[in-house]
């Protein structure tokens, strides 16, 4: 498919107005490449001039921040902050929730001011703007959304990923926690990293089972730890096949066929 | 000056210099913290003051519990009107001091103060047999057993030993107005007492009543005083500390940790990166995060003394809702416990706890060293089993903090200590090496190349 990097971007002699931050999982994790495919997909069949680092991106240090190193966080942040603003790049779109808090709300400390949106947001703005028009759907689908800390709790985007669902005309059913007392999925403070402390169950499989109380036939999310996680827990149900997990973004391609 | 008012007037003198000194002790102890400025925003600061705690606005997330204690609570605020007046009456000796000075406005407060304390009552009942009839989940975590245990339930009879006082006084009160209009002002009709409390007495001589009025007077102030000296050991603490803790809650944004400068300057020396602050990297290393009371902010301290163990956060905590042993409302106790254990052995001024090579100086903070430290109290296992889902942060009534020492702990293990759960290793070892979480063969292009 087609994506520039930000140098090649720059080489044929146009500037592009967003950077795409992929982020380690929507790089290298098979399921997140499908949603940064997916997003890319919507971006260009919107033309939205935008463009990635390429190799030239390196991860946030989230995880590494999270789990103590601040050390390994703060060669990251400065490095990245380097590459760019080497790029002079002023507008950053991201698909995974843990890299846009650590360049939206981190970043700054360092020197790193820059406009940072989610995903999640961004395609909201373009249902509302007119800009992604949406194809009608003909059979309501019930659908269940998990809050990812990161979006929900941690920046309060609780009310943002609910608009594009209803845009979407699904049938959104809530789990029995929701918005601000969502359950996590079990993967943040690079829990994602290392094996769970000792205890009765995975948080993964509560969160599943808290999906399969609602009867809906799919969750939507908006974090690629949190896809991951929930499929983890839907397969320790094995219910796997039954209840599909996508992200926001590929809820849309699917719905306009693109 | 009557007998009584001579001795109302030591006791109180008493109490209040013990008082001061309990709640100094208090102060100082959360001084034993780590600087952190939190200033600014004063506005903003008084708004959650005003919503969070004069408002009790996060309690209402579970209404039910938020009425009840809200019926103990609006109950409590009142009665410090009639708290005034018992201190009038008790220094000068005199009887119901406002009665013919406030007109229709007295019946009125002593009325609305009168049901607020039935509603009280009713509340504390409710929640003596919700601790120890209903078996409430988050009430029987393991943290709860013995002491704190026991303080929720002293606190509950407290209360109802104070409703009892003040409406003792008032039903012998009401009946006494009758029989001895001269000493015993007319007040106007006192519906509670008078139909709830006033019946059973009736029949009693004018010397039992008046005995009676005063044992409820005198019990009631003196359970108040009981309180007041009771608070600085008890998680009651919390009708006082919410105050100043919503008042200098941290406003930064939930995403956003605490910077550790000395490595930004550390790094940008190494990376040969101009340093913003102008200033030469120290030599020295210092201890990076928190393993105990001094290395933690001194608001972290006070979100300690400030909390009265609901287990809100607890009880959506993902790591102990799953089974494992973190819950954060165990971990601001444990930092209370340790920061008393702290202060108790400084006031000792024992020599055995001097660093080895402070010997002979007066004990203090800077010298201080009994071989412990909270991770004598809070394990690993504990600390490495947080999300950071900031579920602790949002469900506190009273804006505890309990992520930020979690994430303190974690950073004094992995940086000083370089002990963390082996699994992070591969993880840090990819990050340093090739800038990703994982070992990967694929470069950052395949994604959309190879489709």
């Amino acid at each position: 498919m087609e994506v520039l990097t930000v140098q090649e971007y720059i080489a044929r002699g146009d500037k592009p107005e967003f950077l795409f931050w992929v982020g380690c999982a929507g790089n290298f994790d098979a399921r997140a490449q499908k949603i940064v495919r997916a997003f890319a997909t919507i971006m260009n069949q919107l033309g939205i001039s935008f463009a990635v680092l390429g190799n030239e991106e390196s991860c946030t240090g989230d995880p590494a921040r999270r789990a103590g190193n601040e050390f390994l966080f703060q060669m990251q942040a400065l490095q990245n902050i380097q590459t760019l603003k080497a790029y002079e790049v002023t507008k950053i779109l991201t698909t995974c929730p843990h890299c846009f808090n650590t360049l939206k709300n981190e970043y700054p400390d360092f020197g790193g001011e820059f406009e940072v949106y989610h995903h999640t947001e961004i395609l909201s703005k373009w249902i509302s703007d007119g800009k992604l028009i949406l194809e009608p759907r003909e059979v309501k689908e019930k659908t269940t959304y998990h809050d990812s800390c990161y979006i929900g709790r941690v920046n309060g985007m609780y009310q943002v990923p609910r608009e594009i669902l209803d845009a979407l005309a699904l049938e959104l059913i809530e789990m029995e926690q929701s918005g601000s007392r969502g359950l996590c999925c079990g993967a943040g403070g690079a829990q994602m990293f290392k094996e769970d402390e000792s205890g009765d169950k995975r948080i993964s499989t509560e969160r599943a089972e808290q999906v399969l109380a609602t009867g809906a036939r799919a969750v939507a999310a908006n974090c690629p730890f949190c896809i991951t996680m929930l499929q983890d827990g839907l397969k320790a149900k094995d219910k796997q096949d039954e209840v599909m997990v996508y992200d926001l973004a590929e809820l849309i391609i699917r719905q306009n066929h693109w | 000056m009557s007998i009584q008012a001579i001795f109302f007037t030591l006791i109180t003198i008493t109490v209040f210099y013990l008082a001061f000194r309990r709640y100094r002790r208090v102060a100082r102890i959360i001084y034993l913290g780590k600087n952190e400025e939190i200033s600014g925003h004063r506005k903003l600061r008084w708004r959650n003051v005003l919503l969070v705690a004069f408002g009790q606005q996060k309690m209402f997330k579970r209404w039910l519990p938020a009425l009840f204690h809200g019926f103990i609570y609006v109950a409590f605020l009142l009665t410090q009107i009639e708290l005034i007046e018992i201190f009038i009456d008790g220094f000068s000796g005199r009887h119901r001091f406002f009665s013919n000075k406030l007109g229709a406005l007295y019946p009125l407060v002593l009325n609305l103060i009168e049901l607020l304390s039935v509603l009280a009552f009713i509340a504390t009942l409710i929640f003596l047999a919700r601790r120890n009839l209903l078996k409430v989940k988050r009430f029987w975590k393991p943290e709860m057993k013995g002491w704190p245990f026991l303080d929720a339930n002293l606190i509950l009879i407290g209360e109802i030993l104070l409703i009892l006082g003040i409406m003792t006084m008032n039903g012998a009160d009401q009946v006494l107005q009758s029989l001895e209009p001269a000493h015993y002002r007319p007040t106007g009709t006192l519906w509670m007492s008078a139909s709830l409390v006033s019946p059973l007495i009736h029949n009693l001589s004018v010397g039992t009543l008046e005995i009676l009025e005063r044992s409820g007077w005198w019990l009631h102030i003196l359970v108040v005083y009981g309180f007041l000296l009771y608070l600085p050991y008890s998680k009651h603490l919390h009708i006082l500390l919410a105050f100043p803790n919503t008042y200098y809650s941290r406003l930064k944004p939930r995403g956003r940790m605490d910077n550790i400068p000395e490595i930004t300057r550390e790094l940008k020396s190494m990376l040969g990166l101009a340093s913003d602050e102008g200033e030469q990297p120290s030599t020295e290393i210092p201890e990076f995060g928190a393993s105990d009371i001094d290395q933690l902010s001194w608001k972290s301290i006070m979100d300690a003394y400030t909390c009265t163990e609901c287990g809100r956060c607890t009880s959506v905590c993902p790591a102990n809702l799953t089974g494992k042993k973190l819950s954060p409302r165990k971990i601001l106790m444990d930092i209370r416990d340790r920061a008393e254990e702290i202060y108790t052995r400084l006031e000792s001024k024992d020599a055995k706890y001097l660093k080895a090579e402070a010997k002979d100086q007066p004990l203090s903070l800077a010298n201080f060293n009994d071989g412990e430290n909270l991770f004598n109290r809070i394990s690993d296992e504990e600390i490495w089993a947080c999300t950071t889902c900031n579920a602790c942060v949002e469900a506190c009534p009273v804006m505890i903090d309990p992520l930020d020492p979690i994430l303190q702990m974690r950073r004094y293990k992995i940086l000083n200590e370089s002990s963390g759960p082996p699994d992070w290793l591969p993880m840090f070892n990819s990050l340093e090496s090739g800038g990703s979480v994982w070992q990967v063969s694929e470069d950052r292009e395949s994604w959309y190349k190879r489709v």
